[in-house]
């Protein structure tokens, strides 16, 4: 449990009361992104919010600290909605958002600066942060001549140094080497533990599962599309954790689970073939899905998620787009937190390239609602082309405007390989492919 | 790097498609020309010559306080351009409403032509100061000024758009004021291309000061004393050996300016880049060396602190720079009909006089006419525009693609582009007049003198980012040639060759109207097009033609910008972007 003991410890700081927030697609339509989160940050714990991209949650951090502003629900800080940037919160940024003409010690002064302490108490304050956060004889240094480490030890620092209620951490180690990001964590969690460390509770943003289970005394996964609470873990550890330890592990493999699971879809009935605004396309590449699979078939055709995404060194960012794309394609399963080879899998990678070519041209106008609708469309056609506008136009109902370039791209790209039809880029267009092996004849 | 060294910047020039609002747009700059020209008009106030010599002495010994009286014009002008710049370039990127209407205007404004504007303000400037010489001043000044501030302000609003999201989202959970924020993150994180907009323009600027100095309107001639004005007495007295001069005097100057003042700049603004990668190649300055290793910065700096620290605080009454969350939504479309309603009638009843105006003096029939002698005019940009292409594209290619000759040849093109053209006028009239070329032929390479550099500078930053490699796989698989030029060469250098191209066809356009009507000692050559008739119309103060000229002037320059360089830019992002 959390060694941290604070006199108000429990209560609660930053509140987050049915939150929903929708963008607007560039067709006017309202695109989901939060629907009714609610949960509390309370004195003396630190939260994780996790999830795939898409599922919002940075969006949900920055309605927290009062950057934006939820389309419904409230964001609470101290019972009080949050109206303008919220006072008690101070943000660490993946990319480090820091000032490149200013100096260590100026960046880390601003904030307080901008709250009007006296010059000398500045210095004081500022001087004894960078001393918390080991950056001490780096004062006068300019963020271009520190190392990204260095670097976001100074985000910490200017976020400490106005004593916030809240330290919020936007994947603070994502941008950092595998090596800088564990020495950071630990240094965190070992400063944390202290009595005078200067705020109250942590909030962190994160898509890597080890990372929230090792850092949080409570752990909330979102779903995507749009981002609603899936599952909350209150995990009771003790510190320090150990990586390898079963329940550890078990816990990992848990989340792993949550986040491949077939997402609840509770009000909505599910089509019964679904379109493709229902079910994007996952972001991958199909060079990204074969080589995946020639992995998997490499260990049997079975191998634990967080092993295969240890083994590649990949984030859940990375590895998550690649399992949904050969689930969709049924060339792979998902049984807990194990990926598993299909028939269909083991012929995709043992086949020579024009029969995998041919299957995957099978599945993916099969299971994948995006190709299945351009190369329904096109087969509508008299002279089987279409400008990529018409789709577009389709998409932006269910997508933000980059966000439906991005679909089309990965159509495209799968389109391409399975020699369904091919695109254009100077015109635009997409054309049947007629050269491709199991086109029917065409008739109108 | 490479984009940096265009001028304009790109995104200076990234334009929307022709769309209806620019029609009110133009009809916005129709009448506020027509309300300025109503100030001067009923300002004019009777005028004592003995104030405003017609010519100054060209006694060289005056030539080096001309000079730095001319200087001083300029940096006056520069920093009024900053001025600007920080209030126009803020106004239009923190609040929705005035961006609607200031960016179209600025984006008309950009494409008028200044110097059909100065007989506008000089008559303004001279009614409101009757009785001394700082009319002129004013006038010459604002011509400058009109030279510089429109793409200074253009980068500084597109870099307060592009900042990144989180140095925003950062400044506002630490609550920085209004004023913090505008010094401490919109400043430094537009300097780069503010800096590098300003050198360029502040080059171009000496062009209109030199227009700018000697002028004849309205049968008025004046002169101020200046390096301009003494070109331009020195041509009327045929006199070349001293135009000589003093285009000897403008080199050193316009070196020594660059050495002391924008290549320091320029080198120090290094620091403001927020990509945290280095630049490849740091631009360096002796100069900039120089001061910092002595104390002055500092010296100059420890008194100024308290100011500082005054500043900040009584700036605290502004607030803080973050807004509410949740506007009222009601209030704010209320607020936005009210101002597109009271924007839309000012517009409509502006332009309706202006059309009146037109009506009642020259009759609406001139804009016919001034059309014709536009479409004569747009055809000497195109043969300038073809010609220069021809010439100076092989050549910044073959500079752009060597580094060695790149590193010396680009800050000699910065210099030649700076170098104003008109001081090159005399010799060319004096060549016409014995050889009896007509202007109408001549007056194609006097618009080409200034215009042209713009292509050759932005062919060599072109032909400077074509990555090394890609040369190396052209070389690896014999491609030479016709192929290579059509293969690399041309589809590497299009981007930055576009961006060259509009601001020599705007340079071109602004520049007829001093190329197409030229006089030296007796004689005045006079050409057919718009330039022409804008100018005679400024000597003979025919208001309500020099009114229909810029209008169908500015008509062209737009008209073309929306209509054949927007879709080449357009091409050159998504298909020739490196």
């Amino acid at each position: 449990m959390a060694s941290r003991v604070l006199t108000g410890a429990g209560t609660t700081i930053l509140a987050a009361d049915h939150i929903t927030k929708a963008f607007t697609t560039p067709n006017g339509d309202p695109l989901p992104v939060l629907d009714d989160i609610s949960f509390q940050l309370r004195e003396g714990e630190i939260v994780a919010l996790l999830g795939k991209s898409g599922s919002g949650k940075s969006t949900l951090l920055r309605c927290l600290a009062g950057l934006i502003a939820p389309s419904s629900g409230r964001a609470l800080y101290k019972g009080e909605p949050v109206r303008i940037a919220n006072p008690g919160v101070a943000m660490v940024f993946q990319s480090f958002a820091l000032l490149p003409w200013l100096t260590v010690l100026q960046n880390v002064e601003l904030g307080l600066e901008a709250r009007a302490v006296p010059a000398d108490q500045r210095r004081d304050r500022s001087l004894r942060a960078i001393d918390l956060i080991g950056l001490d004889g780096f004062e006068s240094a300019y963020p271009k001549e520190l190392s990204g480490g260095m670097r976001q030890r100074v985000g910490f620092a200017r976020a400490l140094v106005v004593e916030p209620d809240a330290l919020f951490m936007d994947e603070p180690f994502s941008a950092l080497d595998v090596l800088t990001a564990e020495n950071l964590r630990t240094e965190l969690l070992a400063l944390w533990s202290r009595s005078d460390f200067p705020t109250r509770a942590m909030l962190i943003v994160t898509h890597n599962i080890e990372e929230a289970v090792l850092l949080a005394d409570r752990l909330f996964v979102l779903s995507s599309n749009p981002g609603r609470i899936q599952a909350e873990l209150t995990i009771d550890l003790p510190r320090p954790r150990d990586r390898r330890s079963p329940a550890f592990e078990a816990l990992v493999d848990q989340v792993y689970g949550i986040l491949t699971g077939r997402e609840p879809t509770p009000e909505v009935e599910a089509p019964a073939r679904p379109g493709p605004t229902d079910v994007p396309l996952p972001s991958a590449t199909v060079g990204g899905m074969a080589g995946l699979l020639e992995i998997l078939a490499a260990h049997d055709g079975r191998e634990d998620l967080p092993d295969l995404a240890h083994e590649l060194t990949f984030e859940v960012d990375d590895l998550l787009p690649l399992v949904d794309a050969t689930t969709m394609l049924e060339f792979s399963t998902v049984d807990d937190a194990d990926l598993e080879l299909t028939d269909l899998g083991r012929v995709f990678v043992s086949a020579d390239i024009l029969r995998s070519k041919e299957l995957f041209a099978r599945q993916a106008r099969e299971h994948a609602p995006l190709v299945r609708s351009i190369w329904n469309s096109l087969h509508a056609t008299k002279d089987g082309t279409l400008n990529e506008g018409f789709f577009i136009d389709i998409l932006r109902r269910g997508f933000t405007e980059d966000e439906a370039q991005h679909q089309l791209d990965i159509a495209i790209d799968w389109g391409r390989y399975g020699e369904l039809y091919d695109y254009d880029a100077n015109t635009g267009e997409l054309t049947l492919d007629t050269g491709a092996p199991d086109v029917p004849v065409l008739s109108t | 790097m490479a984009m940096r060294r265009q001028f304009p910047t790109r995104d200076v020039l990234r334009r929307p498609r022709l769309r209806p609002v620019d029609l009110l747009v133009g009809a916005a700059v129709f009448a506020l020309l027509y309300g300025l020209l109503r100030l001067g008009l009923t300002l004019t106030a009777p005028f004592s010559p003995a104030h405003a010599p017609s010519k100054i002495s060209t006694d060289p010994s005056q030539l080096p306080g001309y000079a730095l009286r001319s200087l001083a014009r300029m940096f006056i002008a520069l920093g009024l351009s900053v001025a600007f710049t920080f209030v126009y370039g803020t106004a239009a990127a923190r609040s929705r409403r005035a961006e609607k209407v200031l960016i179209p205007i600025l984006d008309i404004l950009q494409s008028v032509p200044i110097l059909g504007f100065l007989s506008i303000t000089v008559t303004a400037f001279i009614a409101l100061f009757p009785h001394s010489i700082l009319g002129l001043e004013c006038a010459s000044i604002f011509a400058i000024f009109t030279s510089q501030a429109w793409n200074m302000t253009f980068s500084f609003y597109h870099s307060l758009l592009t900042q990144p999201r989180e140095l925003d989202e950062a400044a506002r959970l630490m609550r920085l004021t209004k004023w913090e924020r505008f010094w401490k993150l919109d400043v430094p994180s537009s300097m780069i291309g503010l800096v590098w907009n300003g050198m360029m323009s502040f080059g171009g600027g000496w062009f209109f000061l030199t227009a700018s100095e000697a002028i004849t309107v309205n049968k008025h001639s004046y002169a101020l004393p200046g390096i301009g004005s003494y070109v331009a007495t020195a041509s009327a007295q045929s006199d070349l050996g001293r135009v000589l001069l003093a285009i000897g005097v403008m080199i050193v100057m316009v070196l020594a300016v660059n050495f002391l003042f924008w290549r320091p700049l320029v080198a120090w603004s290094e620091r403001f880049r927020i990509e945290t990668t280095e630049a490849s190649e740091q631009p360096r300055s002796i100069m900039l060396d120089t001061l910092r290793r002595s104390h002055v910065p500092r010296l100059l700096g420890r008194p100024l602190q308290p100011v500082v620290t005054g500043l900040d605080r009584a700036t605290r009454v502004f607030g803080i720079a973050d807004r509410p969350l949740t506007p009222n939504v009601v209030r704010r479309r209320a607020g936005d009909a009210v101002f597109g309603v009271v924007v839309a009638i000012g517009v409509v009843i502006g332009a309706a006089s202006a059309l009146n105006y037109v009506q009642r003096t020259v009759g609406l029939d001139e804009f016919a006419h001034a059309f014709a002698l536009g479409a004569v005019t747009f055809g000497r940009v195109l043969i300038l525009l073809v010609a220069s292409t021809l010439i100076w594209v092989p050549v910044g290619v073959k500079i752009g693609l060597s580094p060695r000759l790149a590193r010396y040849a680009q800050p000699i093109v910065q210099v030649l582009a700076s170098f104003p053209a008109n001081f090159l006028f005399p010799f060319f009239a004096a060549f016409l007049i014995a050889t009896g070329i007509s202007l109408n032929v001549g007056g194609i390479v006097l618009m080409a003198l200034g215009a042209q550099w713009y292509i050759l500078f932005n062919t060599i930053a072109g032909a400077m980012s074509i990555p090394s490699d890609l040369r190396e796989a052209m070389d690896n698989f014999g491609v030479r040639g016709w192929q290579r030029w059509r293969r690399l060469i041309i589809p590497g250098i299009f981007p930055a060759y576009v961006t060259g191209g509009i601001t020599a066809a705007g340079g071109a356009w602004n520049a007829s109207i001093i190329a197409e009507y030229v006089t030296y000692g007796h004689h005045t050559l006079v050409a057919t097009g718009l330039g022409a008739y804008i100018a005679q119309a400024t000597v003979n103060g025919e208001f309500a033609k020099i009114l229909t000229g810029i209008v169908v002037m500015s008509i062209y320059v737009v008209g073309l910008n929306r209509i054949v360089w927007r879709r080449l830019y357009r091409l050159a992002e998504a298909r020739y972007s490196l």
